[in-house]
Order: C-alpha cells, then sequence, then structure tokens
C-alpha cells in the first residue's frame, strides 16, 4: 500500500529525512517512532505531498508523490500535529467543506458527514463553533476529516498528544477501530501508543532508519538473550555477592552474571541466557549453595529498552523529556 | 473549477462571518459617502453662482460629480485593500490549516484563483455601496451610464491587480499585520510613483509613472476604454498570481 525508497529531505543545512526505506502492507497499523526532530512529521509531510522530497521517492496506493500528488492526495488522509480546523466554522459545516475538497458531493457527501460524525463521536458538538471545542473535540474532528473520503491510507502525526490519558484511550480504540478499512500511519514519541494500537513499527532516529520490524518481533528480537532478575539473601547475614556471581556463571546455559543492586542484606542480581529455560536450574543452584531465593523474575522488555537500544541513550534520553 | 468555487465560497463565508466585512463595508460606504456629499455640494453650489451670474455655464455630472468620485473610490480603494488580503494566506499558514488545503486533491492555482476571487467579491461588495449613491444622480439627474460603467470596471481591475500583491505578500509570512503593512507600504507606492513625472521628464521617470496604478485609472475615470492601461492592469495581475503560485511552490520546499 504504502512504498518509501531511499526517501531523503535535506533542509538547508542538516538532513532531516535520511534515505529511509520501507514497506506497509494493506491494512496494518503502522506506528512511526522517534524522538522529537528525528524526522517523523517531515516523512509524513512527503508522503501526503506536503512537500517534495530531495532525492528518492515514494509510492501511496501505487501512484507516486512526485509523478501524480493529485492521485495520491484523493487517497490519503492526513491528521496534522494540530488539527488544520477553522475557527469560525461549525463542526458539521467545517467536515462538509472538507468532504467537497476531496471530491465528494451531494448525498454521498451528506452521508459521509453523517457517518464520519458518528464514527468520531462529534455528533454532539455539530452545531458548534470549531473555535469553542474542547482539546479532545478538535482531535476526534480532525480525524474525522482525514476519513471523510474515505481514504486508502490514513497518515496521522501525533493523534494523542495534548490529550488527557481518558482522551487517550478513546482516540487510540478509535484508531485501532479504523485499523481494517484503512492503511494506518501514526507517528508517536510515546512507546507504549506503539505497544498497544500498532502492528509493525518502523523507529526513526535522526532522520535514519534505525528498524522496522513486527512489534512482536521485534520484542522477541531483544528478548533473543533472555535476562532474568535473580534476588538472593542468607538467613545469617550478608551473602558474598562475588562467590554468588561465579556460582551463577556456572549454570549451564548462563552467559553472564553481575551484581545489579544491593538494598542492606538483599542482593539482585541480573542473569543473561542464552535462549532456553534455565530459570529451574538457577533456583536449584542458589537453593543448593545453602543461600534464599528472595526472588526470580524475568526483566521485562518493553519497547522503550529496544527503542533505547536502537536510538542510543542521548537520542532517548532527548525523547523522553 | 469546481475546487475554485469551493474555496471561494469558503472564504467569501469567512469574510462575512467575522466583523471584518461589515467593519470594511461601512467604512467604505461611510467615506465615499462623503465625498459623495461634498461632490454634490460643490455641484449645486457652481450651478447656483453660474446661474446668479446670468450666464448660466453647460453643467455635466459626469465631468463633475462622477469622474472626481471615481478618482476618489481608486484611492479610498488602495486603504482598504490591505485589510481584504492580509488573511487569506497569512491566517491559513498560522492555524496550520494550510496543511489541509495543500494535501487536498487541489492545485495551488485553483487555492490561488478561489481566494483571490473570493477578495475581489469582497471589494465588489464594498463598490456596491458606491452605487448607491449614484443611484441618487440618475434618478433626480440625467448623467451618462456608459462612462460610469467603464469607471467601474476599471475600478475593479484596478483593485484585481492590488489584491493579487496583496495575495502574494499574504503568502510570504504567518502574520496578518505584517502582510497587512507590508501591502499597504506596496499599494501607496504604487500610487505616489505617479508624482516624480510632475517635474522630471526622464525615461526613468516616465517608466516609473508608468508603473503607477493611478495613472491608468485616469483614461477609465473619464470613461474611456483604452486598452493599454487594461492591459497593464491584466499584467498586474497576471504577475501577483503568478508570484503567489511560485511563493507557494517554494513554502513547500522550505517549509
Amino acid at each position: 500500500m504504502i512504498s518509501v525508497k531511499q526517501l531523503t529531505k535535506k533542509y538547508a543545512r542538516n538532513l532531516a529525512v535520511d534515505h529511509i526505506s520501507f514497506e506497509v502492507q494493506k491494512g496494518q497499523i503502522v506506528g512511526f517512532l522517534g524522538p522529537n526532530g528525528a524526522g517523523k512529521t517531515t516523512t509524513m509531510r512527503m508522503l501526503t505531498c506536503f512537500m517534495p522530497p530531495t532525492s528518492g521517492g515514494a509510492t501511496v496506493a501505487g501512484f507516486d508523490v512526485l509523478e501524480q500528488p493529485l492521485e495520491v492526495k484523493k487517497r490519503i488522509g492526513y491528521l496534522p500535529e494540530s488539527p488544520p480546523l477553522y475557527p469560525e466554522m461549525e463542526t458539521g459545516e467545517y467536515l462538509t467543506f472538507v468532504g467537497r475538497l476531496k471530491g465528494l458531493s451531494g448525498a454521498e457527501l451528506k452521508k459521509r458527514v453523517d457517518y464520519v460524525c458518528d464514527r468520531c463521536a462529534v455528533e454532539d458538538v455539530r452545531n458548534k463553533l470549531l473555535g469553542r471545542l474542547s482539546k479532545g473535540y478538535r482531535q476526534r474532528v480532525g480525524l474525522a476529516q482525514a476519513i471523510i473520503h474515505n481514504p486508502d491510507v490514513l497518515v496521522l502525526d501525533e493523534p494523542t498528544a495534548g490529550l488527557d490519558p481518558k482522551q487517550i484511550n478513546e482516540t487510540r480504540d478509535l484508531i485501532k477501530g479504523l485499523a481494517g478499512d484503512h492503511t494506518i500511519i501514526l507517528s508517536t514519541h510515546i512507546l507504549p501508543e506503539v505497544e498497544q494500537t500498532c502492528e509493525q513499527v518502523v523507529i526513526i532516529s535522526k532522520g535514519k532508519l534505525v528498524a522496522t520490524d513486527s512489534v512482536t518481533n521485534l520484542q522477541n528480537r531483544a528478548r533473543g538473550a533472555e535476562s532474568l532478575l535473580v534476588e538472593v539473601g542468607s538467613r545469617d547475614g550478608a551473602v558474598d555477592s562475588a562467590v554468588v556471581v561465579t556460582r551463577l556463571q556456572q549454570i549451564p546455559g548462563v552467559s553472564r552474571a553481575q551484581l545489579k543492586t544491593t538494598h542492606g542484606d538483599r542482593n539482585v542480581f541480573e542473569v543473561e541466557s542464552q535462549k532456553g529455560f534455565v530459570r529451574g536450574e538457577l533456583a536449584r543452584a542458589v537453593v543448593q549453595a545453602g543461600w534464599d531465593l528472595n526472588e526470580l523474575r524475568p526483566a521485562a522488555v518493553s519497547l522503550e529498552e529496544i527503542f533505547l537500544q536502537l536510538t542510543g541513550a542521548e537520542a532517548a534520553g532527548k525523547g523522553a523529556a | 473549477m469546481r475546487n475554485i468555487w469551493i474555496i471561494w465560497r469558503k472564504e467569501l463565508r469567512s469574510y462575512f462571518v467575522s466583523p471584518i466585512a461589515y467593519l470594511l463595508l461601512t467604512m467604505f460606504a461611510l467615506i465615499f459617502g462623503f465625498f459623495f456629499w461634498n461632490a454634490l455640494g460643490y455641484f449645486v453650489m457652481m450651478g447656483m453662482e453660474s446661474q446668479m451670474r446670468g450666464q448660466p455655464m453647460p453643467m455635466n455630472l459626469n465631468e463633475e460629480v462622477i469622474r472626481p468620485l471615481l478618482s476618489n473610490a481608486s484611492v479610498i480603494g488602495l486603504f482598504f485593500i490591505p485589510m481584504i488580503t492580509m488573511r487569506l494566506f497569512a491566517e491559513e499558514k498560522r492555524s496550520g490549516t494550510i496543511e489541509l488545503l495543500v494535501t487536498s486533491p487541489v492545485r495551488d492555482i485553483e487555492i490561488i484563483l478561489g481566494k483571490w476571487l473570493a477578495a475581489l467579491t469582497m471589494y465588489g461588495c464594498m463598490l456596491l455601496f458606491t452605487a448607491l449613491n449614484f443611484a441618487f444622480l440618475f434618478k433626480y439627474g440625467n448623467p451618462d451610464w456608459k462612462p460610469l460603467a467603464i469607471g467601474y470596471l476599471g475600478l475593479l481591475l484596478q483593485a484585481g491587480g492590488l489584491l493579487a500583491i496583496g495575495t502574494f505578500i499574504s503568502t510570504l509570512t504567518k502574520n496578518q499585520i505584517i502582510a497587512g503593512a507590508a501591502t499597504f507600504g506596496v499599494c501607496l507606492l504604487l500610487w505616489i510613483l505617479e508624482w516624480v513625472s510632475g517635474y522630471e521628464t526622464a525615461a526613468w521617470a516616465q517608466v516609473l509613472a508608468y508603473m503607477s496604478v493611478i495613472t491608468h485609472f485616469e483614461s477609465f475615470g473619464k470613461g474611456v476604454l483604452d486598452m493599454k492601461d487594461a492591459i497593464y492592469y491584466l499584467t498586474v495581475i497576471f504577475l501577483g498570481l503568478f508570484f503567489t503560485a511560485r511563493s507557494m511552490e517554494s513554502l513547500r520546499w522550505r517549509s
């Protein structure tokens, strides 16, 4: 549905997007992930024909963004970072205007306006001025205008930015509900959002593509070396952590063991193992050595860690801020 | 065509849902009405004087009322045009709605023409109020309507040119005030350029005078349709819209 090849955008001096390539299949929700200023918006703007790429190209629904921008625009619905609303228009009137702009007319236009009002739950503000709407409603009207012409592809730039937690959940559900009919690209710098809504993830950092894969694959890949947290204690005072580490490293399958934290006489060790199940061995070894096994749990690998691994600490630090 | 109409309607609507349209209409009608009242007062006084002298001079409404009024209207227009065009693109850029327009299946030129025609229509509405004044002349006098019609055509052509310039300037900034002030400056400059011809006859002065929008209105004011002047205005309109299109394109490459 979307195919991006060596897409590059150069501003006066800096390279905003640097030879990015990826593919999106029909009906998928793809999370476009990266710290602020990574080039997400720029990439989206090139896909929606808002600006032309410096080099490289992209096709949307089989049409080239440079060669046939009008055809691409007909098939794309775009919600920019701040919803493009005219404050002096009423919701219904605005959606009618956008519908006309996208080529709808007559009974079909009316039907689509009714449909998107219902779908995006903006029916009750239909006769209100857009300038008076709350942030949550503004975002939903923004989504409504993006889907008014039933586009094949939806491009959503940070659709949940600035919403409260309840509104975020509502918006995510709405987006998930739209996935069947539309191919969706959504950008975000919020990681759980990708884990919750997306099937596929494209991670970029400083304009470069860092990873593109399905969310589950990416999690598995990072988990390839499973990491466990083991808390070891002793009834008779402190344990010598060096001894424990040596013992743990002797267990077959363990590739690395180290002391992670110490709270008084409680020592937490991080044990990395090759793929395979070493928890039983671990537990047995600790108990047989005469220590207490207080806790044994997998260190959860979230996208956050993958993100940190992939984009490097500096970029992720910026993203978290 | 359909897209131009959609944009035109939206723009015109946004003039009339905000106070700006009513403010412009009221101020224009008020100022023009004042000029009309003055011109008529002067005309009546002249008539009485010539009768008192016992040797009535031929008096002509077209020459003595309509013509000066039309050139007044063309000058007042200069002051109002920035207020019509300043928001056209600046506001869309500021609020981000430009992204909606540009990513819709609409050509740039359709957006530009829709906006420019809406601005011209707004100006046309203002001119309608002046027609109200002239209607009195037709009720109580017997002026010739043809020079008046040509005068209106001239006003529209002149406004078309200045509005095109204003539209172009509006694409350059996100700030309405800056767009308005810059447009006003350019309009004023295009008006006063003509003054050099008062004391200088060198080639450069003639070129400057030729560039002045006011010089080219003279023939229309007299009720003469001079192709030279019409072509000047059409050129200004074309150049203004052409630069607007270029500016919109560069907006994409840069932004």
